[in-house]
């Protein structure tokens, strides 16, 4: 390469490691909203009062059709106009939870869908309650074939992480930006970064096939 | 401020900022269709050497933020001589990053048309282009649309990073007028309203149409 310096290169590491740890913290806190919020998303389309199905449809569809980075902006500035302070972090994670708990509630819904009408007959025979039904018929279930969806989303909320830069979650975008304003380098910190997210996503996606696999066998649908 | 005064001051800019998100939109489209049929063909390319650049590139801009390859692409590309007025630098990142989504699509709809679509082709004699071009492209493209118009959405909501660049799109406007009036409800609010029109009511029922139009001209409407 053209002027990489390795000695700056090993005097940024650490900074960008340590970064590192935010960005897999804001993902998976991120992604722990998404999971729960996303499941109730997708049981509120499922109740029998239409309004409130019709109103969550269309509320999944806005968030769907929104830019991520226009919906940070928008919790962290707009609650300050109206009295309510939140710090990066909560404003962050309440956008990139909300962001991706309306993707995965298509893929529960994809996943509830395809349970055969008779299982929840065999249920209704069974006299199992509502709730029982969901929890112990329906879901385990659905589960398995939303698994790959579940999993290209907790890539894609990994990925989408350095959009917190912008309201100055310290993540390693943001770290990596710190680093070109003070050095006035920007090849080896961005390229860094790059690097950094390869090496985690390319061998997340390859293990989640994996436990995709594994949970299709343990469960006997192979 | 009431919010028709708000519109009534700023709404130029805010329509410029909409404008200028099309333009990219389009551009980044047109760029993303590109590179995603050439590197969806590479990748089932009999020779190693080129589907293995199309692999690369496909896992690298899959596997790092679009974030990251704009910031890339605009600040690190010019200390290799490459430099990119911030307005290309923005719908190349685009296009490129979604250009390897789409790859992936294309891939997966070739694959799917019919066996005996391909050996009919051959069993007349077509040169593999022609038999790419005329008969198995345009029944993949069909297959693949639905996918495609999930794909441009996501890729105008990618244009709106663009505006940490600085391109004047339309985030970057409602970004700037929020800075100079705290009005963020009004402004940020406005700015998420128009891209939802754009995407439900522009993209969407573009591509329900460019469906038809190709369902029509195979027959099969």
């Amino acid at each position: 390469m053209f002027d990489w310096r390795w000695d700056f290169t090993w005097e940024i590491l650490p900074r960008l490691l340590a970064a590192t740890g935010n960005t897999l913290l804001a993902a998976g806190l991120g992604y722990a909203i998404a999971v729960v919020l996303g499941l109730a998303f997708a049981l509120a389309q499922r109740t029998p009062y239409r309004s409130v199905t019709v109103v969550v449809r269309e509320a999944i569809e806005f968030i769907r059709s929104t830019p991520l980075v226009l919906q940070i902006f928008f919790v962290f500035y707009v609650g300050p106009q109206f009295g309510i302070r939140l710090s990066p972090w909560t404003a962050g994670m309440i956008a990139i939870g909300l962001h991706y708990a309306a993707y995965l509630s298509e893929v529960y819904r994809g996943g509830l869908e395809s349970v055969p009408k008779g299982q929840w007959e065999a249920a209704t025979s069974l006299n199992l309650s509502t709730a029982r039904t969901y929890f112990r018929v329906i879901i385990p279930q659905a589960l398995p074939p939303s698994l790959a969806g579940m999993g290209n989303y907790l890539v894609g909320i990994f990925k989408d992480t350095p959009m917190l830069s912008v309201i100055g979650v310290a993540e390693l975008m943001h770290t990596a930006n710190a680093i070109g304003s003070e050095t006035y380098r920007f090849l080896e910190p961005y390229t860094l970064v790059g690097v950094i997210f390869l090496l985690i996503s390319l061998p997340t996606a390859a293990g989640i096939r994996l436990f995709e696999t594994w949970v299709r066998r343990k469960l006997g649908m192979v | 401020m009431s919010y028709f005064e708000f519109l009534g001051q700023y709404g130029d800019r805010i329509l410029s900022g909409t404008l200028v998100t099309v333009v990219l939109t389009v551009l980044a489209a047109l760029l993303a269709i590109v590179i995603a049929l050439a590197a969806g063909m590479m990748r089932m390319a009999p020779n190693p050497l080129v589907r293995g650049v199309a692999t690369v590139y496909i896992e690298i801009f899959r596997g790092t933020s679009l974030l990251v390859q704009l910031y890339w692409i605009f600040f690190v590309l010019p200390l290799f001589g490459i430099t990119f007025e911030k307005f290309t630098a923005g719908f190349v990142a685009v296009g490129m990053n979604l250009g390897a989504y789409g790859a992936e699509l294309v891939r997966g709809a070739i694959l799917s048309v019919p066996r005996g679509q391909w050996e009919a082709a051959l069993a007349l004699n077509m040169s593999p282009a022609k038999r790419m071009w005329r008969v198995i492209l345009p029944q993949a493209v069909l297959i693949m649309l639905p996918p495609w118009g999930n794909l441009l959405i996501e890729l105008l909501k990618g244009t709106a990073l663009v505006a940490l660049i600085a391109v004047a799109d339309l985030m970057f406007q409602v970004k700037q007028i929020n800075g100079t009036t705290f009005l963020s409800a009004e402004s940020f609010g406005t700015a998420l309203i128009i891209y939802y029109i754009l995407a439900r009511f522009m993209l969407t029922p573009f591509m329900r149409w460019v469906e038809r139009i190709m369902q029509r001209k195979l027959g099969r409407a």
